[in-house]
Order: C-alpha cells, then structure tokens, then sequence
C-alpha cells in the first residue's frame, strides 16, 4: 500500500480490522499518539488550596435558638381553650420519656378487662380452631358433625296423630 | 486524639459565664488533623452569637455562654430585635398584597414576602382569604442578610400543622426575644404559672411577639399585662402576682 504512495489516514489504522495488517512500529507509535490524545483531555480546576486542614469536629453554625434550647412550637392553648391547638401540641411538642411513661399508665380504658374477657369467652372455640394442626381440626371437625347428627335425628318430623 | 481537649474544653469551662462580642476561641493542634488520616469528624455546633472564622470561633453578642451535651455552644443574650433566621416561626402582619404575594411585617429591618400558594390547600385558582392587617403564623423559608426574607406557612409536606392566618378576637403584644423563649422552653415555668390562671390561648411568635386570646376581653387584657410584666419580674415576685390575680385581687 506505502508503494502506492497513498497514505491511510490514521483513523482509519485504528480501526480493529486495520490492525492485523500493521507493523510493530507503526502500531507502537499509534498507541503513544493515543495516549497523548487521552492525556491532553485531562484538566484541572486550577484552585488554591483552600482545605488544607480538616477538624477532628465538624463545626456547624446554628442561627436559630429553637434547635439549641429545644424550643417548643408556638401556639399554646390552656385548660382545654381551643382543642385543636391542644391536639397540636401533643403532636409537635416532643415530650420527656417520663411523662410518655406516666401518660400510659393513667391512659383511659373505655372497655374494662373483664368486659373484654367476657366478649372473647364466646370466641375460645374458633380461635382454639385456628391453632390446631390439620389434624386435630379434622378431628374437631368430626365431633362437631356428631353433634349435628345427633341433634338432626332429634329433629326428624314427626307427623301428628289423627 | 482526644476530642474533648483544646477549645471545647475551654469553651466547656465558661460555661454559664458572660462572654462579649470579641472573645475568641482558637482551635487546638490536637483538633486539626491531615486530610490523609481517616478519622471520622464529630459534629459540634456553634449556636446563635458565636460565628466561626476560619479557625477561630469568634464571640458576636453578649451574654451567657449555654452548652448542650454533646458539643453545642450558643449566647444566651437578651434583646428586642428580631433578625430573620430561618426555620423560625413568626408572627407577621400582612401590610400589602403585591401581584401573587403580601408583603408581611414581622418586626425585621424589612418585610418579608409570603406568596399566596405557600397556605395549605391554596391553587393558583382557590386563593387564600387573606386581607390586608391579617394576621400570619408562619415561618422562614429564606433569612439571610443579602435576600429579601420569604415566609411560608405550610411545612414541608405541604400541611398547615397550625400555621397561617389567624387572630379573631385576640390581642397581640410586643415582648422581649428572652420572654418569648422562656415561653416556649419545655418545662417552662411561666406556662406552668399560666396554665394555673384561666383557660386561654397564646400564639408565640420568635420575633417577639405574643398574641393572646382567652373567653372574656378582660381575661385576654389580664394575661396579656401579665406576660408583658413577666420580663423584668425574679421568678418570686412573679408567683406573688399570678397567686394575687387568682385570688381576684387585681
């Protein structure tokens, strides 16, 4: 091709199907002109040093006293004066963890616990059901039918006498 | 590579002290580590009247020096005028509506602006009823000392969470910045005292001003008179006054 005295461009060398046909040289010489090219693109920011120290403590400034002193929010209502404020309050106000503890345990029930027994005492069965393995439940299952069986015969019609 | 040395424990020793605008703090040696050693920083804040420079910590108001474990330092300084921070929560009077925003007085060196959509539940066509002399609960969403302040009164996610436009039937008077976080400090005892008198209901704004508002105009008058003496009263001379206005006597 050089004894054609038509040169290939160098684009064109690079390309992967051109490489075979390349001689050591002139494939060094590609790569260095690459590198050059890759090395060129770098820049840099040209900065003084500025943070040439870095504190053990990062330190913040806070303009606001609210997060210093734990402030509270702003709108207060006493004794019940406007509800939705109160609700507010206990909402935005964090609160010490032993009022949180107090509030608990003086915490309104409006069902009493024996209410609540009474209510599930009906409900021990099914949820006796629930937990049983496969099993038992076929088990159960059959009592239960037994009791229906017995409790059908009992109410087979009975014609009434003439 | 201890953390409590140099200027924190310094710091940590005025505490409770009066400091004036001047005194600094250098940073210790043992605080400032290379940029190649890996440590992971601790984070100390440095809280109103203190202002850091370089590395020096650099004292800007009078007043008592108050730390909160771990590491934050602010002044504990008494003043009457309000400079805008952000994040704070303001009482504002709406002074004009300008196109799409009211320009709200807060007490600042300059109004603030509070755009129309900034309530909650207000569109571009349901706008807000705001009227000029109303006024506004809100907070800052801009304050600094190079662009006009801007107020908003609804957070984050877009919830009013008491915010906005209030004041019927209530009466709004101008205290000191110190009354007004000894107000809202938990625990504070000047609620406590309060709360003992009648209902009634307070909003308290950081630039100082308190508005009060309880079931009768002369109960609102009688707390009103009360938190405005509250400021130059021992903490003795203000329980005699409230047990006195209890009683009926005044």
């Amino acid at each position: 091709m050089a004894a054609d005295g038509v040169k290939l461009s160098k684009n064109l060398l690079r390309m992967k199907f051109m490489q075979r046909g390349l001689d050591a040289e002139t494939k060094k010489q590609l790569e260095e002109d690459e590198r050059r090219i890759i090395s060129d693109e770098h820049w840099y920011l040209d900065l003084p040093e500025l943070c040439t120290k870095e504190y053990v403590t990062v330190l913040v400034e806070e303009e606001s006293f609210t997060p210093c002193e734990d402030l509270q929010f702003g709108r207060i209502s006493f004794r019940g004066f406007n509800p939705e404020v109160e609700k507010l309050m206990t909402l935005l106000n964090p609160k010490d963890e032993d009022e949180e503890e107090k509030d608990v345990s003086c915490m309104q029930t409006d069902i009493t616990d024996e209410e609540m027994a009474l209510r599930y005492e009906t409900l021990v069965g099914s949820m006796k059901k629930k937990y049983a393995k496969k099993r038992e439940r076929a088990a159960m299952d059959q009592n239960d039918n037994h009791h229906e069986m017995d409790s059908e015969k009992k109410r087979t019609f009975l014609r009434p006498q003439d | 590579m201890s953390t409590t040395g140099g200027m924190f424990a310094v710091l940590k020793e005025k505490v409770g002290q009066v400091l004036v605008p001047g005194d600094e703090f250098c940073f210790g040696a043992e605080e400032t580590i290379s940029l190649s050693e890996s440590a992971k920083p601790e984070r100390a804040v440095c809280g109103p009247g203190l202002r850091r420079s370089g590395d020096r910590l650099v004292v800007m108001k009078s007043g008592v020096l108050r730390h909160k474990p771990p590491l934050t330092f602010w002044i504990d300084s008494q003043q009457k005028r309000y400079v805008a921070t952000k994040g704070e929560t303001v009482i504002g009077i709406v002074t004009a509506r300008a196109g799409d925003t009211f320009r709200v007085d807060f007490g600042g060196s300059e109004l603030a602006s509070l755009s129309y959509l900034a309530f909650e539940g207000a569109t571009k066509r349901n706008r807000p009823n705001v009227q000029v002399g109303d006024l506004v609960f809100a907070q800052f969403l801009i304050a600094n000392k190079d662009m006009e302040p801007e107020l908003v009164c609804i957070d984050g996610s877009g919830r009013a969470n008491g915010m906005g436009a209030f004041g019927a039937g209530g009466l709004l008077i101008k205290v000191s910045l110190g009354l007004v976080r000894r107000l809202l400090a938990p625990n504070s005892d000047i609620r406590l005292d309060l709360e003992q008198l009648f209902p009634c209901e307070l909003v308290v704004g950081m630039n100082g001003r308190v508005w009060v508002r309880a079931s009768s105009v002369q109960q609102t008058l009688i707390v009103a008179n009360l938190l405005q003496s509250c400021d130059t009263m021992t903490t003795q001379q203000r329980q005699q006054l409230f047990r006195r206005v209890q009683q009926g006597a005044l």
